[in-house]
């Protein structure tokens, strides 16, 4: 979305789109709550170093309205307090996937007319990650939140290796398929290592010289379509992305490299 | 007690049969063979502990050094190396890894070996009598709290930082503490050594750790004049050993399931049917409660169509169980509310099954796990779905309660999310504790119509699983909407079929020691 796009959006009457702030119940009251636990026994003294946090984070007047000791010298707190912090809304420009989302029928329609064969798609949960419920939801027959999965998608020869498939079976899966695109999931991951893991593989499809054929597509939790970018993919889903919306942004780039 | 959803007696003994015929097949496949890790937790119960310089385990070099001996069992070649070394069960390890003494030769059956092997296997058996012997005072001097028992998960990775994180827990309430596996540990197939503080998504299950962590536990537990129960994986390319290493450290709780390993980690059927034979036998013996994975059928396939399989495996894995010696008691049979929220009437339909596993299994304590699926990082809401499942729970009479999360699906639990979580619990269980005693569902309703259903739905799956057997049925894709086959997936390499010699005394003894039936007729 461009700038322009940004400030043709209906924003509350008042609003100032260079300095936007939390809403409580007033307009720039910056009214947030936050929460978490100290490393320290609970007293008045553990209490004010929550009340000084709060500043420290921006806010003002903080509050501490909840604190309960944790036992083991552990306590937790829970603070209200105003933002001071703003930001220029009008400035803020989120890459995105460009796919025009259409729905199962149309997708398919769309593929077997303009491409005239099914396109090849194969999924997995790479890496260490036993997750698979972001791949299932994507592929599996049935779907997700009442929309089929790539599975049930006629024009889609979809295969779901599944969980914690290691990258270099992936890549010979997708030479002996020749597939046209590659579904990665990453749900559950510490330290980062999805991005590592994601990043080895777009390195050794590169190396492989398929890049250029290759829709490459990575989704979950913690990914964006700008993460996403950075690694080498072609696009990122986060949370809550449904089938039909992978399936349209498939259909379009696969058709878009063999036109 | 009284069923309140009047539930068909006969369709229920119906699925019981059906369910037998099934393990009676299952148990008979896995009688003829072992596996690299049965023969590797033979070693550990005899006495085997540690590794070489690269952390590899002793059992695991032994093993496999010795793979043309397995289909007549480790037990006698190593008591013959014992023997002729004169060494103690780990440095004879040692030196069979390092060279310095020979597996095999002559004199594997002679009078002295056998003689020298029966009594490790004692040994080993009187270890475990010694493990629930300490439990049973320890549960007799601080008993345990009321049920369901409130089950937390810590997963930091790093034993030292679940230790804390778990006394804080109990403090607030917890009564069974799981330490979650560092992510594909299942598919190792080989335990860890020593005390670890690097693990991704969970903490690696070693015997180092699982010591630790028993021994915070017992502190934490005096503290709190309750015993608080710990809980790991017998399950993954490990089973056995890991069933060994629990049974020996006192763990009390510990998730084995006959089909989860398939479903969930691709790792071979014939593997893993064989290796969770022996590791219920252990459990049993070891007076250890198993967790059975169904509520992880419903994460896969959708809640409300596949609810009859999630009762289909609990037969399944009930049928197992008993016929491996354990008691119902010992029997955590799992299940799940995993139904999207969202829709009209889910609630009833929780109850409706939840109460259903209750009838049908009462004498089982019924491991009931929150929801995970339909979470969403809307942890207010969350934390919403979390209450209804808590009581969901105390109003059905469930055992174990593993606490749901206001942050699933986001991360790790942080240590408030968790204290967080058990004050909710303890505060609808407790408003609600005798709500069970007073509620009936009225005849012809939805929720004893919905039991009804599921309960049929299972009978014929039941009876289609007994027809075709379990390996045609998980090829088909019955459960959880995952095909699997019998040559496929990991760990198939580790299975041997037993030569007409095969030994192990460790494994005689256990069966002597519990209920063991096997595949022998009847029920």
């Amino acid at each position: 979305m461009k700038r322009k796009d940004v400030a043709a959006l209906a924003l509350p009457e008042g609003v100032n789109p260079h300095a936007v702030r939390p809403y409580g119940d007033a307009l720039d009251d910056g009214l947030v709550q936050v929460s978490f636990t100290l490393p320290v026994p609970l007293c008045p003294e553990s209490v004010e170093a929550a009340r000084r946090l709060g500043g420290q984070m921006g806010l003002k007047e903080p509050t501490v309205y909840h604190q309960a000791d944790l036992g083991h010298g552990f306590s937790f707190y829970i603070l209200y307090g105003k933002l001071q912090h703003a930001v220029d809304f009008g400035r803020i420009v989120v890459p995105r996937v460009s796919e025009t989302h259409v729905s199962f029928d149309e997708i398919n329609a769309r593929v077997q007319s303009v491409l005239g064969r099914r396109i090849r798609v194969v999924g997995a949960c790479t890496g260490s990650d036993a997750h698979t419920v972001g791949i299932d939801a994507i592929m599996n027959m049935k779907g997700y939140d009442g929309e089929y999965g790539l599975e049930r998608y006629p024009q889609f020869d979809a295969r779901n290796l599944g969980s914690q498939v290691p990258n270099e079976v992936l890549l010979r899966q997708i030479v002996e398929l020749d597939a046209d695109a590659v579904l990665v999931s990453q749900v559950v991951t510490q330290r980062d290592v999805h991005l590592d893991n994601l990043a080895e593989l777009a390195d050794m499809i590169e190396a492989q010289g398929i890049r250029e054929r290759i829709v490459l597509v990575c989704g979950g939790p913690r990914i964006t379509h700008e993460v996403a970018l950075e690694l080498g993919y072609d696009a990122g889903f986060g949370a809550g992305t449904r089938p039909s919306q992978v399936a349209s942004f498939l259909a379009d780039e696969v058709i878009r490299r063999k036109a | 007690m009284t069923s309140k959803l009047d539930l068909d007696p006969g369709r229920i003994a119906c699925c019981r049969e059906s369910a037998d015929a099934v393990a009676r097949a299952v148990l008979a496949f896995a009688s003829e063979r072992t596996t690299v890790s049965i023969e590797r937790a033979t070693l550990r119960l005899i006495g085997v502990e540690g590794g070489d310089d690269a952390g590899v385990p002793w059992v695991n070099r032994v093993v496999d050094g010795a793979r043309s001996l397995l289909p007549g069992g480790i037990a006698l070649p190593f008591a013959r190396a014992m023997r002729v070394g004169g060494l103690d069960p780990t440095q004879t390890a040692r030196a069979v890894a390092e060279g310095g003494l020979e597996l095999g030769g002559e004199g594997v059956a002679d009078s002295e070996t056998q003689a020298l092997a029966h009594a490790l296997a004692e040994r080993a058996m009187a270890r475990i009598s010694g493990t629930v012997a300490d439990r049973e005072a320890r549960l007799e001097a601080l008993g345990e709290g009321p049920r369901p028992l409130l089950y937390v998960i810590v997963a930091s990775g790093n034993i030292f930082e679940d230790v804390v994180q778990a006394k804080v827990c109990v403090r607030a309430g917890a009564q069974v503490v799981a330490v979650i596996r560092s992510t594909a540990q299942s598919l190792l197939d080989y335990i860890p050594e020593g005390t670890t503080t690097e693990g991704y998504g969970g903490t690696y299950a070693t015997q180092g750790n699982f010591r630790v962590m028993r021994a915070a536990l017992d502190e934490a537990s005096e503290e709190a004049g309750r015993y608080v129960r710990l809980c790991n994986y017998a399950s993954g390319l490990c089973m056995p050993e890991m069933a060994a290493l629990g049974a020996v450290e006192r763990l009390d709780v510990m998730l084995n399931d006959a089909l989860y390993g398939i479903l969930f980690r691709d790792i071979n059927m014939q593997r893993t049917l064989t290796d969770q034979a022996f590791s219920r036998l252990v459990s049993a013996a070891g007076g250890i409660l198993i967790n059975t994975g169904e509520d992880n059928y419903l994460t896969t396939a959708d809640a409300v169509d596949a609810a009859h399989t999630v009762l289909a495996s609990q037969f399944i894995n009930e049928a197992i169980a008993l016929r491996c010696g354990l008691q119902p008691w010992q029997l955590g049979l799992g299940h799940a509310m995993q139904m999207n929220p969202l829709n009209e009437d889910t609630f009833l339909l929780e109850v409706a099954q939840a109460q259903m596993a209750r009838e049908i299994f009462p004498d089982c304590p019924l491991k009931y796990m929150p929801p995970t699926k339909h979470m969403t990082g809307d942890i207010f809401r969350g934390h919403v779905q979390d209450a209804m499942f808590s009581l969901a729970s105390v109003m059905t009479g469930q055992g174990i309660h593993l606490l749901g999360m206001m942050t699933e699906a986001m991360h790790t639990p942080h240590i408030h999310d968790r204290v967080l979580a058990l004050d909710a619990t303890r505060m609808v269980m407790g408003s609600a504790r005798h709500l069970a005693d007073e509620i009936s569902f009225v005849p012809g309703g939805r929720i004893r119509t919905r039991a009804q259903e599921v309960l049929a739905e299972a009978c014929d799956l039941l009876e289609t699983v007994r027809r075709d057997g379990i390996f045609a049925a998980l090829g088909q894709g019955r459960f959880a909407d995952v095909v699997r086959t019998a040559e496929g997936g990991r760990g198939l390499d580790g299975v041997f079929v037993k030569s007409p010699d095969y030994r192990n005394p460790v494994e005689d003894l256990l069966r002597g020691r519990v209920a063991w039936r096997g595949a022998a007729e009847g029920a």
